[in-house]
């Protein structure tokens, strides 16, 4: 296990510890003591090591990552996992706004509850929320999967592509061109693969959720949805 | 029947034919008209700024015999790996998507066989324009599509999009026609509907934030690239701030005359300002934070020439950008397909249905049949000739001003054909030494 101070010895140190981490590596453990909040811990991480942070972080742990497992054993700030590539990100505690923002591959969960935006123009992500989402989460997603636990707020998958969403809680409101969307044996498939996957497996069953999906009728303009644009 | 002449026919200057077209065609077909460049409205530019050139108080070199430097360093306020150009004219960003692929190598072979960078766009990098652009800036925009750090570490530097002259506080607008395959599979969109790019980022809001993700840029790529942040010309003097600020090494300013692949004519032609009035209040808040050329400001939006370069540097840019200019260099627009143009309703010079991905050029479509009408060799050499060509003319103007380096020129080179351009670019109107707004005016 790899200890790293990031009080004593700061950010840059640290990243560029982690970014010289290529291909295979023996140093697969790391951990980050004193995190005290700061910005952009182990962002661009593209090797499969396992970093555990200790503490709550700020803008954008772990963003863009790649082939990394990053724990945070507190809670997240804004742009958690952003446009994360593939890996895992798991967070203790709960996560500010836009958590997963364009996210293309891997999975990020979040224990707590997700702030506005979760998931905003994800492109491939899955990510497993056990709290609740705030408003405008999903917007304009484009694909992946999104699961909620708890509730979501206004305007879910407003402007959605093909992005699936999954709650289980109430919906305050759907955002413009999102509906609900039949439960079809794939997605109970899938949505059990994603509970597993998302350390939920036990805390919910995938018959309990409601799938809400593209109406698809924003894709080509038309002049009679104007006031949804 | 009386003998009394008719009162001629008079067409209001209001409600004008052009004017009475549109309406019709909006009552007819219920969308707003989309068009790709720039706007098409007359403004004050640089046609309406002279230089003074060299006389008894001023010495100028010897065409062709004394040194007159061209190159630009950029990135040089924090990253590891500033650029280093040639000349001051970058190739703007322009997508994959909006353009052909050949049409995008075409970019990157002239750009970098002049010594100049060229610019990815919404759409993500390809391999043609990264293999072919020696310098190549990635753009980091709101719909992020493409967007990965491996491409990000294989740019040279970095361009944060705010926003851009053409449309300020819009995002782009891809429509269905140019979704082919490989753009769908770029974009992660299905094929052929409508991408629209959001008008702000997804995971940050206002300057503290942009501070913020500039930084995690800058850890990503651990602080080699330089990190551009490009405006549109809406507030210049507090985004130029404001962009500084949150820790930009360059500033990119685009005028309302800078062109787009596609947006609402309603957005081209009346959002955003000239970038004559652009220029002075960026460099007014450059110098106001003792930053002018500590960080380099690149401006575009309706460059043309080796005069228009010039006099933009002579404002204090450190540079341009071009994109229509370096499209038409490229064969966008030519006579030689006017039947064509003739067939699609428009005409040689006046075509920008960009969108609609029909472009005779094959410059502006995603059509292979009319892709491979587009030679990306020649398509280069043009584009190298062109570049050149701004270079030696504005060297001849730097010289004849006495500058042995086109950061030399200074706005005491200019003067002013008109008060609007006069209070703009806070030249003296020519004859006088009034500078509207300043001294002694209003």
């Amino acid at each position: 296990m790899q200890t790293f101070d990031l009080g004593k010895e700061g950010l840059r140190a640290l990243n560029s510890s982690l970014h010289a981490l290529k291909g295979q590596t023996n140093m697969t453990a790391w951990e980050v003591v004193n995190p005290k909040g700061a910005h952009a811990i182990a962002a661009g991480v593209d090797a499969p090591v396992d970093i555990t942070v200790r503490g709550s972080t700020g803008y954008y742990c772990a963003g863009m990552n790649k082939q990394a497992t990053i724990r945070i054993k507190g809670s997240a700030g804004p742009g958690v996992a952003e446009n994360m590539m593939s890996g895992t990100v798991i967070i203790d505690g709960n996560a500010s706004q836009y958590a997963g923002a364009t996210g293309r591959g891997g999975l990020l969960v979040i224990k707590g509850n997700a702030s506005s935006r979760c998931g905003v123009s994800m492109k491939g992500i899955d990510i497993v929320v056990h709290g609740s989402i705030g408003h405008m989460s999903a917007f304009m997603a484009q694909s992946g999967n999104l699961v909620v636990l708890g509730d979501a707020g206004d305007a879910l998958g407003d402007s959605l592509y093909e992005a699936r969403l999954f709650v289980r809680g109430s919906v305050k409101s759907l955002g413009a061109d999102c509906i609900e969307k039949e439960m079809r044996p794939e997605h109970l498939a899938l949505l059990a693969d994603l509970l597993k996957r998302g350390e939920a497996d036990g805390q919910a069953r995938p018959e309990e959720f409601k799938r809400y999906g593209s109406a698809r009728k924003l894709y080509n303009f038309n002049i009679d949805n104007a006031a949804a644009y | 029947m009386s003998d009394f002449p008719h009162t001629p026919p008079r067409f209001s200057a209001t409600f004008t034919p052009a004017v009475n077209a549109e309406i019709r065609r909006a009552a007819a077909s219920g969308i707003y008209d989309i068009r790709g460049g720039g706007t098409k409205r007359h403004l004050p530019h640089f046609d309406d700024l002279l230089f003074l050139g060299a006389s008894i108080s001023r010495y100028p070199l010897e065409g062709y015999r004394e040194k007159c430097s061209t190159d630009v360093w950029l990135g040089t306020r924090f990253a590891k790996k500033p650029i280093h150009l040639d000349i001051p004219i970058t190739i703007a960003g322009m997508s994959f998507g909006a353009l052909s692929g050949p049409a995008k190598e075409a970019l990157g072979r002239g750009a970098s066989e002049a010594g100049t960078s060229t610019t990815t766009g919404d759409g993500g990098m390809t391999e043609e324009e990264r293999g072919h652009s020696k310098t190549l800036v990635y753009q980091y925009l709101p719909s992020r599509y493409g967007m990965n750090p491996d491409d990000l570490r294989r740019a040279d530097a970095i361009e944060v999009v705010v926003g851009q002259g053409a449309k300020p506080g819009g995002g782009g607008m891809l429509l269905g026609q140019k979704i082919s395959d490989r753009v769908a599979n770029m974009r992660n969109l299905p094929k052929g509907i409508d991408q629209r790019s959001a008008c702000r980022h997804p995971d940050w809001t206002g300057p503290d934030d942009l501070e913020i993700k500039i930084m995690e840029l800058r850890e990503i790529t651990d602080w080699e690239k330089p990190i551009y942040v490009k405006v549109g010309g809406a507030r210049p003097y507090y985004d130029t701030a404001l962009a500084v600020k949150a820790g930009a090494d360059v500033v990119v300013l685009d005028g309302m005359q800078g062109g787009t692949a596609a947006t609402q004519d309603v957005f081209i032609e009346h959002v955003g300002m000239p970038i004559l009035a652009c220029i002075p209040q960026a460099v007014k808040a450059l110098q106001d934070l003792g930053m002018h050329r500590k960080v380099q400001l690149i401006v575009s939006g309706g460059i043309r020439s080796g005069a228009d370069v010039a006099k933009a540097m002579a404002l204090g840019a450190d540079a341009v950008a071009i994109g229509t200019a370096a499209l038409i260099a490229l064969g966008d627009n030519d006579p030689k397909w006017e039947e064509e143009y003739q067939k699609l309703g428009t005409t040689a010079d006046a075509y920008d249905d960009w969108h609609e991905g029909r472009d005779p050029a094959g410059i502006t479509t995603q059509d292979p049949e009319l892709s491979k009408r587009f030679d990306p060799v020649l398509g280069g050499r043009r584009l190298k000739n062109y570049l050149k060509v701004m270079t030696l003319e504005a060297q001849t103007i730097a010289r004849a001003c006495g500058k042995n380096h086109l950061h030399n020129l200074e706005p005491e080179d200019l003067v002013s054909l008109t008060i609007e351009a006069a209070a703009m670019a806070g030249v003296p109107l020519a004859g006088t030494n009034w500078i509207p707004g300043r001294n002694g005016g209003w």
